[in-house]
C-alpha cells in the first residue's frame, strides 16, 4: 500500500473504532463587530496601520499622483517601478513630470531582469483590492501587471487605496467578497505594514528581507 | 532519530545545566515576560473566552472530518495545480523533498521557517545528498549558524542575547561586531538577498490548508517567506497532516487567535496564501508547487479520541510562554524539536514513551498552558494520560502509547500493592502507624531524589488517631 493510502486507511479506521465524532457548532458571532461606518473604519485601519510603521496620506482620486512625486522627491528615490498597463499606471505615466527620477516599466517575466530588480530598483507602485479596518491590512491580489515581488523586493512600497473598499475584518472580507465561491488567485496577500523582524533579543527591526518602508495613499 | 533520542535521555542533567545558567535564564525570562504581557494586551478589545471556544470548534470539527478534508484537500490543490505528496515518516518526507531538488538539478534550497522541516531534519538530510539548504527566517539563520536547534518554536534563537548574536556574525560571516539591532539585521539582510536569487527551489511551512479551496496560509513578518514561496522556480510546502481546516472562513479566527497569541500582534506583516503555481501570463511566481503531508506519529494520534486533542495545535507557542518550566529551564534542556507543555504531549508520541520518560512528569501541572491555550488543548488531563500510559497504570484503560509501561518497576509496583493492603485493611493500618511511629528515628535522612532539594519527613510520635482517641478520652 502507498504512503497516501495508509495514512487515510489510518485515519477512517480510528475515526470508526472511536464510534465517530461531533464536533461542537462553530459560532462566529464574536468576531462580528459593531456597524462601522466608512469614517470609523478609516479610523481604525489608521490606528492599526501606524503603530506598524505604515505610513498613511490621505488624497484625491484627482491628485494623488502630485503627492507622490512629493514623497518620491522627499525621500530622494533613484526611481519607481509602476506596473503594465494599469488605469493609475498609465496615468502616472502621463501625468510624471520628475525628469531625473525614471519610471521603470516591465513586460517580461521578473527572473530575466532579477539582477536589477534586487540591486537598483528603489520604489515600487501597486493598487490595491481594499483594506481591513481592525488589524491594519492592505488586500493585494498580485496580476501579471502588478506581480508579486512589486510588493516584496523594492526598498519601498507606494499602495493606493480606495477609500469606499475597507472591510471591518477579515472575515467580513472572505463572506463578502465570496473568496471560496468565486475561486482564490494563485496568490493572494495582506499586508500590514513594512517589513519586520523581533529575532534579535525581541528588538524590533524594519525592512528585513521586505521594503523598509511602506506608504499608503488613500483616496477619497 | 538516534540524536533526538539521545539528546531527550539526558533531560534531567540538561535540566540542571540550564537551571545554573544564569545568562540563558535571563533571556528567556525577559523574552517570556515580555511575550505575555504583549498577548495580554493583544485580547484587550476581545471576549477571549467566546474565541477560544470558536477555535476549539473550528479545529474539531477539522479533525472529526480529517480523512475525507485531506481527500478534498488533495483534489483542489491538484486542480489548482499544485502537486501533493505523502509521507508516512520524516524520513520519507525527506527523501520525497530530495526527489523533487534532484529532478530540477537542484544545488541550492532556501528556506522559509518550518518546525517540521525540524521535525524530519531536512536540512542534515538534504546535505548528506549534497544539497545545501539555508534558513533565511532571522532567528532561524542565527541557529543555523551557531548550528544549534531552535529553542522556541516561535522565536528560534531567543536563548540568545545581542551580545552573543553579534559575537557570532562576526564569527560566521565577518560582519562587524556590534549592539546595533538594525545593523545585524540590514547585515544579514545583505547576506540572504543574495542567496535568494541565486536559491533553486524554497522550502517552506504551511499555517493552514485549506481544504475548500486548496489553499496554502502562511503567516510571517519578514518577508523572507513570502520570498521563499515566490523567487525560486519550485517552491515545496511541507506540513503535518493535521493543519487542514474545512473552510477558508475558518482562518479568519485561527488567524486572530494565532499571532495575538503568539506575540501579541493583532496580525502579522504578511498573510501570504498560496493556490497554484504562475499562471502562463503571470511574470513572477514559481513554476511548480508541491505539497508535502507528512504523518509522522500523528495518525497514532488520531487513533484515540482523549490523544486527538494534541492535534488542535495551532503551534503558536503561548504554552511554552507561560510554563514556569519552559521560563526557567528554555527550550534545549528538552532535547525534542517542540519544547515546552506542547512538545510534553507531542514528542512521546513520535519518540516513543520509552524515550521521552522525563517529559511527561517534567510539569507541576500549574495548568497556565491550558487557561492560554488558542484551541483550548486540556495540556494537564493529557500529561496525566502520558504518566498512565508510561506506567501502564490504568487497568481500565489499556495503555496504547508507543513504549507505554516504560515506566514501570517492580518495587514501585510492590510498594504501592502494600500500600493498597496498608489502607484497606484496620489491623494493617494501625500495626503500621505504631510501627511506624516507634521508629520513626530510624527515618534515614536521604531519600534519593526526594532529599535533594528537601529534608526527610520525620514521622510524628503519634498517628492522628492516637492524638484524635487522647483527644476524646480528654473530653469525656
Amino acid at each position: 500500500m502507498n504512503a497516501r493510502d495508509a495514512i487515510l486507511q489510518r485515519l477512517y479506521q480510528g475515526r470508526e473504532q472511536q464510534g465517530g465524532f461531533e464536533p461542537p457548532a462553530s459560532d462566529f458571532s464574536v468576531l462580528q463587530r459593531p456597524h462601522w461606518n466608512k469614517t470609523k473604519k478609516l479610523e481604525r485601519f489608521v490606528q492599526a496601520m501606524s503603530p506598524v510603521h505604515g505610513e498613511i496620506h490621505s488624497t484625491s482620486r484627482d491628485n494623488w499622483h502630485l503627492l507622490l512625486q512629493q514623497l518620491v522627491r522627499d525621500k530622494g528615490l533613484r526611481n519607481l517601478w509602476i506596473g503594465n498597463g494599469t488605469p493609475h499606471g498609465s496615468f502616472l505615466a502621463d501625468h510624471w513630470q520628475l525628469e531625473q527620477v525614471p519610471l521603470l516599466q516591465r513586460t517580461q517575466p521578473v527572473n530575466e531582469w532579477k539582477d536589477e530588480l534586487f540591486n537598483d530598483v528603489a520604489a515600487a507602485l501597486t493598487g490595491s483590492l481594499g483594506a481591513i479596518a481592525e488589524t491594519g491590512s492592505l488586500i493585494l491580489w498580485p496580476t501579471p501587471a502588478e506581480p508579486r515581488v512589486m510588493s516584496l523586493v523594492p526598498p519601498v512600497h507606494f499602495v493606493l487605496l480606495d477609500s469606499d473598499r475597507l472591510y471591518a475584518t477579515l472575515h467580513e472580507t472572505i463572506q463578502q467578497e465570496g473568496w471560496a465561491k468565486n475561486g482564490m488567485p494563485t496568490n493572494a496577500l495582506l499586508i500590514s505594514g513594512p517589513s519586520k523582524t523581533a529575532d534579535i533579543e525581541q528588538t524590533l527591526a524594519y525592512g528585513v528581507h521586505g521594503p523598509r518602508e511602506l506608504v499608503v495613499l488613500v483616496l477619497e | 532519530m538516534s540524536t533526538a533520542t539521545d539528546a531527550v535521555k539526558h533531560f534531567t542533567p540538561r535540566a540542571r545545566a540550564a537551571l545554573d545558567n544564569p545568562a540563558v535564564r535571563g533571556n528567556f525570562r525577559k523574552a517570556m515576560d515580555g511575550l505575555m504581557s504583549k498577548r495580554q494586551d493583544a485580547f484587550a478589545d476581545w471576549d477571549l473566552e467566546e474565541l477560544r471556544e470558536l477555535g476549539a470548534a473550528v479545529r474539531l470539527r477539522a479533525l472529526s472530518r480529517l480523512p475525507e478534508l485531506l481527500e478534498q484537500l488533495e483534489r483542489n490543490l491538484q486542480a489548482n495545480g499544485i502537486q501533493v505528496h505523502w509521507a508516512q515518516t520524516g524520513e520519507q518526507a525527506c527523501e520525497i523533498v530530495r526527489d523533487i531538488c534532484v529532478a530540477r538539478n537542484a544545488r541550492t534550497v532556501i528556506k522559509g521557517k518550518s518546525m517540521v522541516s525540524e521535525e524530519m531534519e531536512l536540512n542534515a538530510f538534504l546535505a548528506r545528498s549534497g544539497i545545501e539548504a539555508l534558513e533565511s527566517d532571522l532567528g532561524e539563520y542565527i541557529i543555523q549558524l551557531a548550528d544549534e536547534a531552535p529553542s522556541h518554536i516561535i522565536m528560534p534563537a531567543i536563548h540568545k542575547n545581542t551580545t552573543e548574536i553579534s559575537e557570532l556574525m562576526h564569527e560566521k560571516t565577518g560582519t562587524e561586531r556590534s549592539s546595533d539591532v538594525d545593523y545585524l539585521t540590514a547585515s544579514a539582510r545583505a547576506q540572504l538577498r543574495e542567496k535568494f536569487m541565486q536559491a533553486d527551489v524554497g522550502v517552506s511551512g504551511v499555517n493552514f490548508a485549506v481544504a475548500e479551496t486548496g489553499t496554502l496560509c502562511l503567516v510571517e513578518n519578514e518577508g523572507n517567506g513570502r520570498l521563499t514561496t515566490t523567487v525560486p522556480g519550485c517552491h515545496i510546502a511541507v506540513t503535518g497532516i493535521e493543519k487542514v481546516v474545512e473552510h477558508l472562513a475558518d482562518i479568519a479566527p485561527l488567524l486572530a487567535l494565532l499571532t495575538r497569541s503568539a506575540t501579541g500582534q493583532h496580525i502579522t506583516t504578511y498573510v501570504n496564501m498560496i493556490s497554484g503555481p504562475r499562471k502562463t501570463d503571470e511574470k513572477d511566481g514559481p513554476e511548480e508547487v508541491h505539497l508535502v503531508l507528512v504523518d509522522a506519529g500523528r495518525s497514532a494520534i488520531y487513533q484515540d479520541r482523549e490523544l486527538l486533542d494534541t492535534l488542535r495545535c495551532i503551534r503558536c507557542g503561548a504554552c511554552m510562554n507561560h510554563c514556569p518550566v519552559y521560563t526557567r529551564i528554555g527550550g534545549h534542556a528538552y532535547g525534542t524539536t517542540y519544547p515546552g507543555p506542547i512538545g510534553k504531549i507531542l514528542m512521546p508520541h513520535m519518540l516513543g514513551l520509552d524515550n521521552t520518560g522525563s517529559l511527561a512528569t517534567a510539569s507541576t501541572l500549574c495548568g497556565a498552558c491550558a487557561e492560554v491555550c488558542p484551541v483550548k488543548i486540556p495540556i494537564p488531563q493529557l500529561l496525566q494520560r502520558l504518566r498512565s500510559e508510561a506506567m501502564d497504570g490504568d487497568p481500565q484503560r489499556p495503555a496504547t502509547v508507543a513504549g507505554h509501561g516504560s515506566k514501570r518497576r517492580w518495587l514501585e509496583m510492590l510498594l504501592w500493592r502494600g500500600w493498597t493492603v496498608f489502607n484497606s485493611r484496620p489491623w494493617a493500618y494501625r500495626l503500621g502507624t505504631a510501627l511506624i511511629t516507634r521508629c520513626r528515628r530510624l527515618m534515614p535522612s536521604r531519600l534519593g531524589a526526594w532529599t535533594r532539594y528537601r529534608s526527610a519527613p520525620r514521622p510524628a510520635a503519634q498517628s492522628l488517631q492516637q492524638q484524635l482517641r487522647q483527644r476524646q478520652c480528654k473530653e469525656s
